[in-house]
């Protein structure tokens, strides 16, 4: 076999083995549990009794309106939010500062930003206290504001992190296309922004961004720690309601969670179909409006309202990330104070609080990402000595799928699996998180991988140098940059893994995302801010060490974007 | 040593096929010109004279350098050096790491490779650019430095992708004369590529037509 | 006196036996690592424990990993699924921090080691006499399968800067709650704290000879309940926000106190407003009022699980716990403010001392302002409490 052969089977085998059969062994246990069959808990099936079970949960019909409501609105408001601001913003070099400022919010991990904004908005928290002079409210007003039955403030917090998301693969997907020429032409024929936009570009916008948003739409739906910190509680979503039974004290309630797991599946399977179809609904009635020339000039007053309402969220975002930082060095902060009155460093000073979940977090982002690392390099190269770049389309599905699944729907098949064949914890959270993070790295990785100047490897080779040598001296130092910023990315989401450290884990590997998702229910919303910060502090790091490290070693060739 | 492409021809990955079957024979010091309109198979030719084609192209007849079949052979085991339009140089490396890069595992010693080094630096008039970033080299530098990367590779054949279309008129005329001088220097067959008519008429040596 | 004579040789067995069984207990135990399932969701208790690991590396060189639970309930079922996996050595759980329904669910399954609190060496300064509070969890016996460590017991906490206190009676709630519209609520009844709020309303409002003591059935808890569903339902308008949501436990309320969301929160632990008011958790208004006829209380407890992979460490902790320095400290209030398991009575005068020095505050009721205690129902009573409630008012 060749070398190449033989780095494919290798990389191939890791992947389906690590990534595709667990899913799928996940999904099929939790399948065969929603219809009674668990020997290990003694149900031999198949029956219907996990499936009554689930209906007469208290509340299971609000639930689910609930994880579809929140869901579905946070992903239509992150989308309406991210092409709008895009459309306002381009050609007028704002866009290119976004991701400098977007890169602490993209950094953060769900759980940091929801415990922030959960200050941020409660009845007592920061914007109330900062109206009550203006409003007179002598005491914080009792109106639900957050875990509202409307789960307004779960969209708001979905859409708070997910928005900065979707700007920036928005922005990359823009590139792709010769925006300018086309925006002129549109308006030398007498179109307004607005119906270039609307005509012109999102249409061609819309396969290339398809996939982002339904990873987004998939994660909303789906989404539990967000959902236990802003969302309702009686009841709470339907994630949040399976996550609950999973965890139950009596073993008979993974029948239900498993069968609550399958309608998730089915839930997030529905709302596809119908954003597909809304999708195709608005492109019919787009063509309809502009046959009949509608030129929707004067639009660009409204149009500029997105923008603004996406600097607000992203405002929004920030003050919960101040809110966390202050609440870290806060003694005690209460109504109707703006600032504390009283600071102190005692809960950074107490390491031996949070240093092990920080460790741990440390430990298992750095574990997972290189292994994932390793894999993608391994996948790439391979195709990249056989000859088939780019030709891998099962791979591209592949990957897609953990993304694409509630995680809930496979993860609680895979812990029900783990009873019979136990794996040590932390090795079965480094390999739940690896689940989440080579699929984030691989898509990463893989453009500017293929954008490589193919010349140089042609270069190397008639220089004489083999492919591990082509690899190790050319390929991968070129490729440095993107390198780190895919690891950086790996690092993040493997940082803001919930469920995969629950559920894997067995409550045995406190991570700081668990710990700061237990201390949000309560208890001390100081010492919860410490590990909320660090939460988002590390990943944060990632990304500057991936800026720094490459602009440091590279300092002196401009070729590869260093200063000289 | 010299280069001979025996019966070569191309097919693309759909069974049409690009050019040939042709023959040519390059003598050492001596430099082939190639030229036609584009899409003709001009590049394609040298991707399988130097083993870089893609995956999917079909080859059929021989290459054949000193009497050797290089034909399957992997692009590294060819010796076979390659410089394209823009000179490319890697750019994490210094221009002085780009030539040593180069530099064959024969030549051994630190000292010596160093040495190695700056005199090809010296020879194409760099002498004392070894520490620059390859991307700060003006078009005519990277194109000599590039040209003394393959060589120090001591290649047995060196193939030339239009390594002078991206360099302005004046400039031209005198990396050519160092080009094709340096080979015959170096002796040995190159082929070069080009839509150039002056390039044919300053290589001197046989031109071949593809339409 | 035969009784007593039992009693007292009973008592003695262990105390002889002890003494090399105990040695043997301590080598088992060194150098090895005691899985410590607790909840974690208060930050006084878990740097408590993880002092007391401190001192139990040092002395015995055990080393003490505390899993921080959400819900007592996962380690029960990570126990109980080990069991159905047939794991029944070696299992992944040395120590849980437990009672009431719990423990009466693990010790009716046989998820239980020991007995073994009795063999402790620090046991001596408990009373463990019949109708003490340590050797019946919830009504359910003891038997020597769960060691005591802190005594909880029901007190309501208000800010006095904004609100006067409670009723001395709960049938004054629903007139004092309306006189103060969205500043009263209670912990959702899934907590348990909420539940100890129904459970101490059902112990004042229920019909005069109920006993709660035994196990209810539908037609006994019908009759009981009533009173305190009229009750509640008169109750429940007047709550923060309108009685339709409720804190998830006594932290989220407590949090809510220190916001100023509301005027009342609730604590199993008589000294946690002055240990909070000490940690900046709640402003220094806040003072701790008990029911004139008394409030539920208990006792926590730890046990070791059948499978165990290492019972003698789990035992060396639960001895550590009761240790009169560590119980002590553990009820210094800028520790943890829990009261101490131990009987003052049969404690070495330097332990007394001990206690007697510790720091007091505006905050902190004396022992014997608490008033006398109401045991806890039987466990039904809190299961089905807690179901009724969530059929009458979840939406």
């Amino acid at each position: 076999m060749t070398s190449g052969g033989l780095l494919r089977a290798v990389a191939g085998t890791a992947i389906l083995g690590g990534l595709g059969l667990p899913v799928l062994l996940g999904l099929g246990h939790g399948i065969a549990a929603a219809f009674g069959h668990f020997p290990a808990i003694g149900a031999h099936g198949p029956d219907l009794r996990p499936w009554r079970e689930l209906l007469e949960m208290p509340g299971l019909g609000r639930a689910v309106l609930l994880a579809l409501w929140t869901g579905m609105a946070a992903t239509g408001l992150s989308f309406l939010l991210a092409t709008g601001t895009l459309a306002a913003l381009h050609g007028r070099g704002a866009a290119r500062g976004l991701r400098r400022v977007l890169a602490p919010l993209l950094a953060a991990p769900h759980a940091a930003i929801a415990i922030g904004l959960a200050f941020v908005l409660a009845p007592s928290g920061w914007i109330a206290r900062a109206l009550a002079p203006l409003l007179g409210w002598a005491r914080p007003p009792d109106i639900a504001t957050t875990g509202d039955p409307l789960g307004l403030a779960l969209i708001l917090g979905l859409t708070a992190k997910e928005l900065p998301f979707l700007l920036l693969m928005f922005s990359a997907a823009l590139t792709r296309i010769p925006v300018g020429a086309q925006m002129a032409a549109g308006r030398a024929l007498g179109y307004g922004r607005t119906a270039v936009w609307l005509w012109v570009l999102l249409p061609q916008f819309w396969p290339q961004i398809r996939l982002p948003v339904m990873v987004v739409l998939a994660f909303s739906v789906s989404v539990v720690d967000m959902a236990l910190i802003l969302g309702p509680s009686a009841p709470p979503t339907l994630p949040v309601m399976i996550a609950r039974l999973s965890s139950d004290p009596d073993l008979q309630a993974l029948l239900p969670a498993s069968a609550g797991g399958v309608l998730q599946l089915v839930l997030l399977a529905g709302t596809f179909a119908a954003a597909a179809v809304l999708a195709r609904i608005a492109g019919a009635a787009g063509r309809a409006f502009l046959r009949r020339g509608h030129r929707l000039r004067g639009t660009g007053r409204t149009l500029a309202l997105l923008p603004a309402a996406s600097a607000g969220i992203v405002l929004m975002a920030f003050l919960a990330l101040a809110a966390l930082l202050v609440w870290s060095a806060a003694f005690s902060w209460r109504w109707p104070e703006l600032f504390p009155a009283q600071l102190t460093w005692r809960h950074w000073l107490d390491a031996g609080r949070w240093g092990w979940p920080a460790g741990a977090s440390a430990l298992i982002a750095l574990a997972s990402t290189g292994l994932a690392l390793a894999a993608a390099v391994a996948w790439l190269e391979s195709a990249d000595r056989l000859g088939r770049r780019g030709r891998d389309r099962w791979l591209a599905a592949a990957i897609h799928v953990p993304l694409l699944l509630p995680q809930l729907s496979f993860l609680t098949g895979l812990s029900g699996l783990m009873i019979r064949a136990p794996l040590p914890p932390l090795a079965a959270v480094i390999w739940g998180h690896w689940l989440f993070v080579f699929p984030y790295l691989m898509i990463a990785l893989k453009g500017p991988w293929e954008a490589a100047d193919p010349r140089l490897e042609c270069s190397a080779a008639a220089l004489g140098a083999g492919s591990w040598r082509r690899l190790w001296r050319v390929k991968l130092p070129v490729l440095l940059a993107p390198l780190l910023t895919a690891a950086a990315v790996g690092f993040a989401v493997s940082v803001a893994q919930y469920l995969p450290t629950l559920f894997l884990g067995g409550g045995r590997i406190e991570t700081l995302t668990t710990e700061a998702v237990a201390l949000a229910s309560g208890s001390d919303r100081r010492v919860a801010a410490v590990h909320a910060v660090l939460q988002a502090l590390l990943p944060w790091g990632a990304f500057l060490a991936a800026l720094a490290v490459p602009a440091i070693l590279h300092r002196e060739r401009r070729g590869l974007g260093g200063a000289a | 040593m010299s280069l001979v492409l025996a019966s070569l021809a191309v097919a693309a990955p759909g069974g049409r096929r690009l050019f040939g079957p042709l023959d040519l024979e390059v003598a050492p010091g001596e430099t082939a010109c190639i030229t036609g309109p584009s899409g003709a198979g001009k590049s394609t030719l040298l991707a399988a004279a130097g083993g870089h084609m893609e995956r999917g192209f079909r080859l059929s007849g021989r290459i054949i350098l000193g009497g050797r079949d290089l034909s399957g052979l992997p692009a590294e085991r060819r010796g076979i050096g390659m410089m394209f339009q823009e000179a490319v140089l890697f750019p994490h490396l210094s221009v002085a790491d780009n030539l040593a890069f180069g530099l064959a595992p024969r030549l051994r010693g630190r000292k010596a490779r160093r040495a190695a080094v700056a005199e090809a630096l010296e020879q194409a008039g760099l002498g004392g650019l070894g520490g620059r970033d390859p991307a700060t080299l003006s078009g005519g530098q990277r194109a000599r430095a590039a040209l003394m990367q393959t060589l120090l590779a001591e290649p047995g054949a060196v193939l030339l992708d239009e390594p002078f279309s991206a360099l302005d008129p004046e400039r031209r005329h005198a990396i050519r004369q160092f080009t094709f001088e340096t080979i015959r220097r170096a002796a040995i067959p190159a082929l070069l590529v080009s839509h150039d008519r002056e390039d044919a008429v300053a290589a001197g040596g046989p031109v071949l037509s593809l339409s | 006196m035969k009784s007593f004579i039992t009693a007292a040789f009973l008592a003695l067995i262990p105390a002889i036996a002890s003494a090399d069984d105990w040695d043997a207990t301590l080598e088992a135990a060194r150098g090895r690592t005691v899985h410590f399932h607790a909840w974690g969701g208060d930050e006084r208790t878990n740097a408590f424990i993880s002092w007391v690991g401190d001192r139990v590396e040092a002395a015995h060189g055990v080393t003490l990993r505390h899993v921080k639970l959400g819900d007592t309930a996962e380690a029960v079922a990570r126990v109980l699924a080990e069991k159905a996996a047939g794991r029944g050595s070696g299992g992944s759980v040395d120590l849980i921090w437990i009672n009431g329904p719990n423990f009466a669910a693990m010790k009716e399954q046989g998820l239980l080691y020991g007995p073994f609190a009795g063999s402790l060496p620090n046991a001596r300064w408990l009373d463990l006499s019949p109708g003490s509070a340590n050797v019946t969890d919830f009504t359910v016996p003891v038997e020597g399968l769960e060691a005591p460590w802190r005594l909880a017991k029901f007190v309501f906490l208000h800010d006095t800067a904004r609100i006067g206190p409670p009723p001395a009676e709960m049938a004054g709630w629903p007139d004092w709650a309306a006189a103060h519209p969205g500043r009263i609520t209670h912990p959702d009844p899934a907590n348990f704290m909420g539940a100890t709020f129904l459970k101490q309303a059902l112990a004042e409002l229920a019909p005069e000879g109920t006993d709660l003591s035994v196990p209810p059935t539908d037609a006994t808890f019908a009759a009981a309940t009533a009173p305190l569903w009229d009750w509640y339902d008169a109750l429940r308008p007047h709550l923060w926000r309108g009685g339709t949501s409720f804190p998830a436990s006594q932290f989220a309320q407590r949090q809510l106190l220190n916001d100023g969301e509301i005027d009342l929160s609730m604590s199993f632990d008589p000294a946690s407003a002055a240990a909070a008011i000490r940690d900046g958790l709640l402003p220094p208004s806040v003072r701790v009022h008990v029911p004139a006829k008394g409030s539920i209380g208990n006792v926590s407890f730890v046990v070791i699980p059948f499978n165990a992979a290492n019972p003698e460490g789990a035992k060396v902790v639960a001895d550590a716990l009761l240790d009169p320095e560590v119980q002590a400290h553990m009820q210094d209030i800028r520790v943890l403010g829990a009261f101490s398991v131990l009987d003052p009575g049969k404690l070495a005068p330097q332990a007394r001392a001990d206690f007697a020095a510790l720091p007091s505050g505006p905050a902190l009721p004396r022992l014997e302002d608490l008033g006398p205690v109401l045991p806890e129902p039987a466990p039904g009573w809190m299961t089905q409490l807690e179901a009724e409630w969530q059929r009458r008012y979840a939406r």
